[in-house]
């Protein structure tokens, strides 16, 4: 067996023995579903529950990737300008700090007040991808090679073709990694915010659904749209990972394979 | 045979009591003078750490001096300059082409323009071939020449080269001063190389400034005066050998300066 198929079919093989000792032992002991359902359990309601929770997945996706459009945008315009202007970056960064470092659960019941559920749900997602979006990208556009930097001024390149003939690309891999943290801490921010806000009716995304289930001991259904909530973290992460080797593959060291 | 500019033997740029001291008081340079000679091949050779890179970087007007003043021929603005550094600073994020294309594209031209341009700069280092390869998949030595025909592209009327070729080995080096003589004689540009190797200096070089260091500042100028063009056959030359005898000694009384050494 080549080496390619040892790497896909191992991990998948620990990972449905894992699931098969969880079957095995729920069967064995005679677990009850509201204790700890069985995988199969959690399938069969994944099913049977699938109009709410796929209506609920809906909510949190849209909340999720609104806020990672808006904190892509933010944070690379606001990096650019950092970057353009170094009073700009010595005037703001200091609250780009201040939203990094307060944990959105605290910053969570302050914006209920001020702003209607879902709103507030949306600004959280955003607040947490904002800072590894514009920190990265602010990074990378400092990092420009020094030496072509020098070549653009002997050239007399304006700022402004400096930052798109040089500047831009170079902090492509930079963004690109903030980029894969921003996704995951968008969906974070939008489960934690929506916990805190507990709004109910047609506007519930996942996380309301485990607070619900939660309520009425329906566990198996608690399971399912933990199972969704994961499922969904996995997928931004590997489409900005399948995005990453896409647009860098030709060049940067991390897209590329080492030859031994 | 060797094409002279029409001005040959002018100045092109004159350096006149030049200084440099950093901001941390350390004196890089101090009453420098040198002229430029135009259609010349001006070699700066000197120990590490003598200023003879950052004399090349005024010239090309990246660090300004602290004192001294840097003329253009006829009191005009700076010409056109070609710039190659020790390592060859492309743009891993696109092809060879595109990165020859840069001086051009800042300049305003469009790339369909500029096309002709380019393709006559690959084929002046000998990579039209690899127009559209990646940096990464090229050797040291073919990087050295994308870089060298990113230089080109504007028909500079100076080259400057910051030790171009110190970073490859002794095969690909001997290869690529072959080549810089022969476009050197193309091309009748101007050219001032900086190197820490006396052969290398000798055998490019019409004219070596050597340098001392702490201060830097230049202690002797050696003619070098074989013909163009040069081979491999010259390095076997009495010629040859005088000129490197007479620039070790200058370089070792140079270093006999220093006091730490």
């Amino acid at each position: 067996m080549n080496e390619r198929a040892l790497n896909i079919l191992l991990p998948a093989a620990v990972f449905l023995a894992a699931l098969g000792a969880w079957e095995a032992m729920v069967a064995i002991k005679a677990i009850p579903p509201y204790i700890l359902p069985a995988p199969s359990r959690i399938a069969t309601t994944l099913i049977a529950d699938w109009d709410t929770l796929s209506a609920s997945l809906w909510v949190t996706l849209r909340i999720t990737f609104s806020a990672l459009l808006a904190a892509v945008i933010g944070g690379v315009v606001l990096a650019v300008l950092f970057a353009q202007w170094k009073w700009v970056e010595r005037s703001f960064f200091p609250f780009a700090v201040i939203m990094q470092v307060t944990p959105i659960v605290a910053i969570a019941p302050l914006l209920l007040v001020y702003l209607e559920g879902s709103s507030a749900v949306l600004v959280c997602a955003f607040v947490v991808a904002f800072f590894p979006i514009l920190s990265n990208t602010a990074l990378g556009l400092a990092s420009a090679d020094h030496n072509l930097v020098d070549l653009m001024e002997l050239y007399r390149a304006s700022r402004w073709q400096q930052l798109l003939y040089l500047r831009l690309p170079a902090a492509l891999p930079y963004f690109l990694g903030g980029l894969r943290i921003g996704g995951g801490l968008a969906l974070i921010g939008a489960i934690v915010a929506e916990i805190a806000a507990g709004s109910a009716g047609r506007g519930a995304g996942l996380a309301f659904r485990i607070v619900e289930s939660g309520y009425r001991l329906n566990i198996p259904r608690m399971f399912a749209a933990l199972v969704l909530i994961s499922v969904t973290g996995i997928l931004i992460f590997l489409t900005f990972t399948v995005l990453s080797h896409v647009l860098l593959g030709r060049w940067h060291d991390s897209a590329r394979t080492r030859e031994n | 045979m060797m094409q002279q500019s029409p001005q040959a033997g002018l100045n092109v740029v004159r350096l006149r009591g030049i200084g440099k001291t950093f901001s941390n008081g350390t004196v890089a340079l101090a009453g420098l003078d040198l002229d430029v000679r135009a259609g010349e091949f001006l070699s700066l050779l000197g120990p590490s750490g003598c200023g003879k890179s950052t004399v090349l970087r005024m010239i090309a007007g990246l660090t300004k001096p602290t004192g001294g003043s840097i003329d253009w021929a006829g009191g005009a603005e700076r010409p056109e300059l070609g710039f190659v550094f020790q390592d060859a600073t492309l743009m891993p994020w696109t092809s060879v082409f595109n990165n020859v294309w840069l001086p051009l594209r800042v300049a305003g031209v469009s790339k369909a323009q500029a096309a002709p341009r380019i393709e006559q700069a690959l084929s002046l280092v000998g990579l039209s071939k690899f127009r559209n390869s990646y940096p990464r998949e090229l050797s040291g030595g073919m990087k050295m020449r994308v870089s060298i025909a990113r230089a080109l592209v504007l028909r500079p009327s100076i080259l400057l080269m910051d030790e171009p070729f110190a970073a490859l080995d002794e095969i690909t080096r001997f290869k690529l001063n072959n080549d810089l003589l022969q476009l050197k004689a193309e091309l009748g540009t101007t050219v001032v190389f900086v190197t820490h190797s006396v052969y290398e200096s000798v055998y490019l070089s019409t004219r070596i400034a050597v340098f001392a260091a702490r201060p830097g500042r230049i202690i002797q100028t050696i003619e070098v005066p074989a013909p163009y063009p040069r081979n491999d056959e010259f390095r076997h030359t009495p010629l040859y050998a005088d000129c490197c005898r007479t620039a070790s000694h200058a370089l070792t009384g140079a270093m006999a300066t220093e006091d730490h050494l």
